[in-house]
């Protein structure tokens, strides 16, 4: 069995309001040297073939839902 | 064909919640609406209860979530329905029926690649967004949107240039957004402007006039054919005067500023 890690995360540039307020909430509650607070989303994905093919298909899960390419780009890991 | 022979399909999934009043809204102009789950179009039901896309003039997506807006809003419902009907929704849009989506339906239409579609009628990935509203809040109040489309969009059809309508807004993701710098500009030139927010002085709109922070203040687009309109705000909250948030201040006519959008479509249904 393949595991597959489908990152995604925000374009640069597309604003972030979910991590801009937890940035400011954390820092209301005291944590000082905050930067920056990103959010991202994470799809652990189970398949049974082999990394090779799993990543092919992965890529394929994120043009057709998992990423809008307008706002978002992916990276795919495999185990 | 008269109003009543005009048949709309207001579609939904588990999650929708604003298919009672958007199939309502057509209703109160004369046309003859039916919820249909997209279950119902995909075979996924009792015979008795199963429909044809094929069978109906106008196909509506009203607003609310869809499975949860999971992954992102309206995408989970886009991807079902290009896995199960989208052959069948293309050949609809290419005869020239209309699609309304409001809200969650505008999210949908976009994520299927059928607004802005400005190369053919449904692009394989979405070439536009509708991310979370600057403000990182969900946006519920009224709002004023101007018609600023010159003639093409169907459901402004009957509907003055320029004419203001106080529409109620309730989203959280509704900024209109594109990787292409040139966006609103070819927008304006294919004439896929419908409306824009503005102040209720008719200026420029500001934040909280422009819920959303979308670019050049738009509220709705429809595609390069001018049959499937796109919007944020709910048109069909807004059906009498009795539903906008100033009725008791303002007496006007018994139409609520919704009424036109739907009026429009169904009049130039029933025009030929």
């Amino acid at each position: 069995m393949t595991k597959v890690e489908i990152r995604i995360e925000l374009k640069k540039g597309v604003a972030d309001p979910e991590g801009r307020n937890t940035q400011k909430t954390l820092e209301s509650l005291g944590f000082t040297g905050i930067s920056k607070v990103s959010t991202v989303k994470l799809f652990e994905i189970d398949m049974d073939m082999p990394a090779e093919q799993a990543k092919g298909v992965a890529e394929d899960m994120c043009r057709k839902l998992l990423a809008n390419p307008v706002i978002q780009n992916y990276k795919i890991s495999v185990s | 064909m008269k109003p009543e022979d005009v048949k709309v399909c207001v579609i939904r999934i588990e999650g929708t919640n604003c298919e009672d009043e958007m199939a309502g809204a057509f209703e109160m102009v004369g046309a003859k609406a039916e919820k249909v789950h997209l279950k119902q179009l995909l075979g996924q039901a009792p015979a008795d209860m199963r429909r044809s896309l094929e069978d109906y003039d106008i196909l509506a997506f009203p607003g609310g979530f869809s499975a949860g807006d999971y992954v992102r809003a309206g995408a989970i419902f886009a991807a079902r329905i290009k896995a199960g009907i989208g052959s069948d929704l293309k050949r609809f849009i290419e005869e020239g029926k209309p699609v309304l989506g409001v809200c969650n339906g505008f999210q949908i239409l976009v994520e299927l690649g059928l607004l802005p579609a400005m190369e053919g009628t449904m692009s394989e990935v979405p070439t536009a967004a509708l991310y979370n509203n600057d403000s990182g809040r969900f946006e519920c109040r009224p709002t004023v949107l101007r018609n600023d489309n010159r003639g093409k969009c169907i459901f402004t059809s009957g509907i003055k240039s320029k004419q203001m309508l106080s529409i109620p807004s309730a989203h959280a993701e509704g900024k209109l957004m594109s990787m292409d710098p040139d966006f609103v500009q070819k927008l304006e030139d294919n004439d896929q402007i419908v409306f824009r927010y503005v102040c209720p002085d008719g200026s420029d709109a500001v934040y909280p006039w422009n819920p959303n922070g979308s670019p050049s203040d738009i509220a709705g687009i429809c595609n390069p054919a001018g049959n499937v309109l796109g919007m944020m705000p709910h048109p069909e909250r807004v059906m009498t005067r009795y539903t906008h948030a100033d009725w008791t201040r303002n007496p006007g006519p018994a139409e609520g500023d919704g009424y036109r959008i739907f009026s429009s479509v169904i009049e130039s249904l029933t025009r030929n």
